[in-house]
């Protein structure tokens, strides 16, 4: 369902957007010289004309038969061209995405814990500086000044240029990767910190840390034994959900660094009107974000015991009431001579 | 708390501070009475509040709204108290005024924006706020109102051992004490040894006010806090909660209880505390409650006649 919304929608939007396809991809000189019969012929090459559900409905069949359509921008087939880019952008994403989580958890804590004070100031600062600058612009201002200027880092592309594939080693690889990397952890850092910041705060002000109190904890005792496991389950929920918007990020800084990812394959399908590359990428990353929101869900659902009780109550209750939830009569063998009849309505 | 540590010398009101004198059991001193199972070990009270003050920043009341600025709005003020060992004061007052946190000054906790001030004294010794931390852990322990200040993602057990102390193998032997003390608990409050696994939210009414209890008891407190144990438990839950706080104190322990149900407070303690506008007003025994003229404060007075096996008369200004 989920694919097919999505996958339906990219092609409306390719429909609706009024790029030329074949003017985009010739470009504007050869496209203004060229003969008619050679245009009709890349018009039909690009679809054009051809009515939108009919093109839908033929993707979609093909779908269904596992075949996700050829690329007419790179001419390979659509999931060669996917598995090629995603292997680059795993790495890139993956980083980005783990990099941000622990980096963003730490600080939210960090600064939670320090609440109204120096550390706190700086993080939420520095998050609130993150959350209102783009991502593209970040990684122009990062490329400029690490790569041109100081020439610590390669300006782009994923490997050196001029050098065989095989003679790439894992040293060029990460050095390419790691200032887009760095750039999308940063940006992706300040959702999740300023989110812990905001759990840890609740979780300090409330009965749990106060009792914690009473009984002699210290403040970082009290985190490593109860904040902790109540505040990571909230963070984890929100950065599996945010899959989506650490791609979206990488989508521009990936183009910032020609980084032959999946985010500028979408950029180029996207400009090019390739409509089957497209709708291709939207479908991976439309379930790469429902796998991660359903991990998210079931992850709960597994460490909170609330949750599994709850699923267990709800069977158990066919069978009838829980046995550990009655408190039963014998419990109580408190004579009553001993305290007197106390009585409950007398109050102040 | 106050900056100053509170010292033995140089009480305000002149002559020695009521710690430093020995006095004896059955002597009306300092502003109350006691009771017959009040003990005097060391000629002292296991605590001793005095002149106790807790204050909030916040606006001056009664200004108007844009003129008001920023002032200590007293809400204690100059309360004292004092608990002996082996007997179970009540302290009894309208909800909201104040009495919970009466319970956090003595522990030592103090929120951001509060000032206390006043002296208080464990076991004969003068404390400041570390001194009362360190008897926080160890000493003096609180049972909260419910259930809900437990964490709900950890296992019961495991809370009731609590933190254990020290560092290496000193904490390692702190943690074997905790559990083998924690399950002596659970055994002798009739808690199986299924609960240990439990999660809070499993546990009935009851059996959480046996938890809390384990809490309490499981670092060997000579003096415990209870925080109303039993709203929201039926009558046969509130006298077993009860019950096991009165063998606490018949056991020589010391216990605090902070209710606002008098007639609660009369069937199981020996003296009442009597909380009245932010202080407490008197301090007397449970026998003075048998007839009117044995209480001193116009307050009390009006407590006795609002029992339900009196008059009912509600005079006044009595509820608040």
């Amino acid at each position: 369902m989920l694919v097919v919304v999505v996958s339906f929608v990219v092609f409306l939007l390719v429909d609706l957007s009024p790029v030329d396809p074949v003017q985009a991809n010739v470009g504007q000189a050869a496209s203004l010289s060229m003969s008619d019969a050679k245009r009709a012929q890349l018009e039909a090459y690009w679809g054009v004309g051809e009515p939108l559900l009919e093109r839908y409905g033929r993707w979609l069949w093909g779908l269904l038969h596992g075949d996700l359509g050829t690329s007419l921008r790179f001419d390979e087939p659509v999931a060669q061209v996917i598995a090629e880019r995603a292997g680059a952008s795993f790495a890139l994403l993956s980083i980005a995405w783990v990099g941000s989580g622990l980096l963003g958890f730490v600080l939210g804590v960090v600064a939670g814990m320090a609440h109204r004070r120096w550390p706190d100031r700086l993080i939420r600062g520095w998050c609130f500086a993150m959350t209102s600058i783009p991502s593209f612009w970040l990684a122009l201002i990062a490329l400029m000044v690490f790569a041109v200027a100081l020439g610590w880092f390669p300006i782009g592309f994923a490997t050196p240029v001029g050098v065989a594939q095989a003679d790439v080693t894992w040293a060029d690889v990460a050095h390419h990767l790691a200032l887009p990397a760095i750039c999308l952890t940063l940006v992706g850092v300040a959702p999740v910190a300023l989110h812990t910041r905001e759990k840890v705060i609740e979780f300090e002000a409330g009965e749990v840390a106060d009792f914690c109190r009473l009984r002699g904890e210290g403040p970082w005792q009290r985190f490593w034994r109860h904040g902790l496991r109540n505040v990571a389950l909230p963070a984890i929920t929100l950065q599996c959900a945010s899959v989506g918007e650490i791609f979206g990020g990488a989508v521009l800084v990936e183009e910032v660094f020609s980084y032959p990812g999946l985010g500028q394959a979408a950029v180029t399908a996207g400009l090019g009107s390739d409509v089957c590359l497209l709708a291709g990428i939207a479908v991976v990353t439309s379930l790469l974000v429902f796998g991660g929101n359903f991990a998210a869900d079931v992850l709960y659902g597994v460490v909170d015991p609330r949750m599994r009780s709850a699923r267990g109550a709800a069977r158990a209750s066919k069978e009838g009431p829980l046995a550990s939830l009655v408190d039963r009569p014998e419990d109580y063998d408190v004579p009553n001579a001993s305290t007197g009849e106390v009585g409950r309505g007398g109050t102040v | 708390m106050t900056d100053e540590p509170r010292a033995f010398a140089g009480d305000a009101r002149g002559g020695l501070p009521h710690e430093a004198r020995a006095h004896h059991t059955g002597e009306a001193h300092h502003h109350h009475t006691h009771a017959l199972n009040s003990r005097h070990p060391g000629h002292h009270h296991l605590l001793q509040v005095e002149g106790l003050s807790v204050a909030f920043e916040g606006y001056e009341p009664g200004a108007p709204f844009l003129k008001a600025r920023r002032a200590f709005v007293p809400v204690l003020h100059d309360v004292s108290i004092g608990v002996h060992e082996g007997e179970m004061l009540a302290v009894v007052g309208a909800s909201g005024a104040g009495k919970s946190l009466l319970a956090e000054a003595i522990m030592g906790v103090a929120t951001q924006g509060e000032r206390i001030e006043g002296r208080i004294w464990f076991d004969g010794e003068a404390q400041d706020e570390a001194g009362l931390c360190r008897l926080r852990s160890t000493e003096i322990a609180f049972i909260p109102q419910s259930v809900s200040c437990l964490d709900p993602l950890m296992r019961v057990g495991e809370q009731v051992r609590g933190m254990p102390r020290g560092k290496g193998r000193a904490r390692r032997e702190d943690a074997a004490r905790r559990r083998e003390r924690q399950r002596e608990l659970f055994a002798r409050y009739r808690l199986g040894e299924e609960v240990e696994r439990l999660y809070p939210h499993e546990l009935s009414g009851g059996m959480a006010r046996r938890v809390l209890l384990c809490c309490a008891l499981v670092d060997e407190p000579r003096l415990i806090i209870a925080d109303e144990p039993t709203p929201g438990l039926d009558l046969a839950l509130a006298h077993a909660a009860l019950h096991d706080l009165r063998s606490f104190a018949d056991g020589g322990g010391a216990v605090m209880l902070i209710t606002h149900d008098i007639e609660l407070a009369l069937a199981v303690a020996d003296r009442v505390a009597v909380f009245h506008d932010g202080t407490v007003v008197e301090e007397t025994s449970v026998a003075s409650f048998a007839s009117p003229e044995l209480l001193r404060h116009p307050f009390s007075r009006e407590l006795w006649h609002a029992l339900p096996e009196h008059d009912f008369a509600v005079t006044s200004n009595t509820v608040r």
